[in-house]
């Protein structure tokens, strides 16, 4: 019964999807609706192939078929993301690689959003989703809540990616930073979100563990964060249910408040919140020590709740936003560095007493040196939240250091470790193909992310300080063009950074492809798992 | 009083007070006496169910 009503609401998404592909009022919206009615076609045929088959569903077992389906997606995602990075980036250096041929849909206004979007939703997200999935079913000794919801969650966020990069590259935007997706895309975010929480909070409710482990908490905060600020930044009216043109419903500064409330929390809660749930669990199990302390980390978790929330206005300093907002904003910033380094402390920390296993494992070497620029991007950022600091650092590419020390260094080597952590596990293998090669991709990103962090912050810092050079009458001395000439050599080494990292990325890629593929399946443990 | 004004009254008093107090006692609540075993148990528990879901007679039971 349930599948033939899968049937018909899978039928009608179908065709209303072709009648608004008909229908469609700009080529990106068209695109859209015919991506719709393909994945409701496929999923129409599947559900039709699969009908009346008994599905045993085991209890007594975890559900990790979805973990590994999100753990490939995680390493896909984020190699693609890494690449249009590199591309964007040398566009920047040499803007003759805007081609003349691809416009309007290759260059650097249309590609970098998909660069954000891919490495922040697809390759973060993904890994989010996936290790949550993880962590809450053996924190909570239960599976998975339910059933196949978990598959709807990763399915339906693909669809979400898949939807926004294309509308990106074809011109769809609602022009807000981090949250470009049109309207419709939103819509369906919105269901798959709610979706996950339901999958999420159920697991943590048939737990049988007596207490919910502070990762869960990390995690739970994100998820309902991540749906309040979407929420509440994405309120739009569509010009026409035919297209992906819409309007913001505020205007002006409070348009600029409610965009960096939502931005800044992206950053505090997707991004710090949901990997320091990563850290909580990967960071003690691979040391195979419980965490240095789980005081500290409860104080650690109310701490960056009560905090970040606030500390969006330091994104307009010097703007329209009253300087009440702009203060409070800056306050808050700066007392956030405190739960900020003692999260750092207790990451660290959990390692005393096994201290040699930085020598002779380099998936906790990667962990550690990525608590390790959690730690500095945290201290960075408040200091660069001071009104002072700002203005000097505001408009700059030491902005853009900052948050790639904080992305490439935090979240992506937690997220590499984590694979690494993962990959075995999932699949039932002895161990990792290739330690070595663990060590060349640490090798590639630490460096590349060092050569990315330095040239920005040269380049930064230069020219914050010839935008502002006066002359003896108070004219300014250079042009902008100036500013774009003299950063060119700091442009090609942040180019540089950006290969080596996507070279360590490939090599991680290469090495658990072939820890699937060629290592020994690990004897007598688990369970059996399907040829894939 | 316009409510610009009343909002701004009560986020910057009762409810900055609040939140304060609020966060206060979960600093406390988390270093109240007897507290250390609970934490130690919960620290330890990613080292418990690796592979496989607890049985139902587990529900709630903390490792002695």
């Amino acid at each position: 019964m349930w599948d033939y009503v899968k049937l018909v609401v899978l039928g009608v998404i179908a065709v209303c999807a072709a009648i608004a592909a008909n229908y469609a009022r700009d080529l990106a919206y068209m695109v859209n609706a015919i991506e719709v009615m393909l994945a409701a076609g496929i999923v129409f045929l599947y559900t039709l192939r699969t009908m009346g088959e008994y599905r045993a569903v085991d209890q007594g077992e975890y559900l990790d078929s979805v973990v590994r389906a999100g753990a490939i997606a995680t390493a896909f995602w984020g190699v693609v993301g890494f690449l249009v990075g590199v591309v964007i980036a040398f566009q920047l250096a040499f803007p003759s690689l805007n081609f003349e041929w691809a416009q309007p849909f290759l260059n650097f206004g249309r590609l970098r959003p998909l660069h954000t979007s891919a490495v922040i939703f697809a390759f973060g997200g993904n890994a989010l989703i996936m290790s949550s999935f993880y962590v809450v079913q053996r924190t909570s000794a239960a599976r998975l809540f339910g059933g196949n919801l978990a598959w709807f969650v990763f399915w339906g966020y693909q669809l979400v990616i898949v939807l926004a990069a294309t509308g990106y590259v074809l011109g769809a935007t609602q022009a807000q930073e981090y949250a470009e997706p049109v309207w419709y895309v939103d819509i369906w975010l919105t269901i798959v979100w709610v979706a996950y929480l339901v999958v999420f909070a159920g697991t943590v409710m048939k737990r049988k563990e007596p207490h919910i482990y502070v990762a869960n908490w990390f995690y739970l905060s994100m998820i309902l964060t991540v749906a309040m600020l979407h929420l509440g930044n994405n309120l739009a009216i569509p010009v026409s249910i035919f297209g992906s043109a819409e309007i913001t419903v505020f205007s002006g500064v409070q348009s600029a408040m409610v965009q960096w409330w939502y931005g800044h929390n992206a950053v505090g809660f997707f991004l710090t919140a949901g990997f320091l749930g990563m850290m909580y669990y990967f960071v003690p199990k691979q040391a195979e020590k419980p965490v240095f302390s789980y005081k500290l980390s409860i104080i650690h978790f109310w701490a960056l709740i009560f905090l970040y929330i606030w500390a969006g206005p330091h994104h307009l300093h010097y703007t329209a936003l009253p300087d009440w907002a702009s203060t409070l904003g800056m306050v808050f910033s700066v007392i956030l560095w405190m739960p900020s380094w003692g999260g750092m402390i207790n990451g660290l920390m959990t390692l005393s007493g096994a201290w040699d296993k930085l020598r002779t494992d380099p998936i906790i070497r990667m962990m550690v040196v990525s608590v390790g620029f959690y730690g500095m991007s945290t201290f960075e950022g408040p200091m660069m939240s001071i009104k002072a600091v700002n203005s000097l650092s505001h408009y700059t590419d030491w902005t853009i250091g900052h948050v790639h020390s904080g992305a490439l260094g935090w979240n992506g080597m937690i997220t590499f470790g984590v694979l690494y952590f993962l990959v075995p596990r999932l699949w039932n293998r002895e161990g990792l193909y290739s330690l070595k090669l663990v060590s060349w991709h640490f090798w590639l990103a630490t460096i590349g992310i060092v050569l990315y962090a330095s040239s920005m912050w040269v380049t930064g810092i230069m020219e914050g300080l010839m935008w502002r050079e006066v002359d003896a009458n108070g004219f300014l001395v250079n042009a902008f063009a100036d500013t774009v000439a003299a950063k060119f050599p700091m442009y090609v080494v942040r180019g540089m950074g950006g290969v080596m990292f996507l070279a360590g990325a490939i090599i991680m890629c290469y090495n658990l492809w072939m820890t699937v593929r060629a290592q020994p399946a690990k004897a007598g443990v688990g369970s059996a798992i399907p040829a894939e | 009083m316009e409510t610009y004004s009343f909002l701004r009254f009560v986020a910057d008093s009762w409810a900055l007070l609040v939140l304060t107090l609020v966060f206060l006692g979960v600093i406390l609540w988390v270093v109240r006496p007897g507290s250390r075993r609970l934490h130690e148990d919960a620290a330890g528990s990613i080292f418990r169910n690796d592979t496989k879901p607890a049985g139902d007679s587990h529900r709630g039971k903390m490792e002695a």
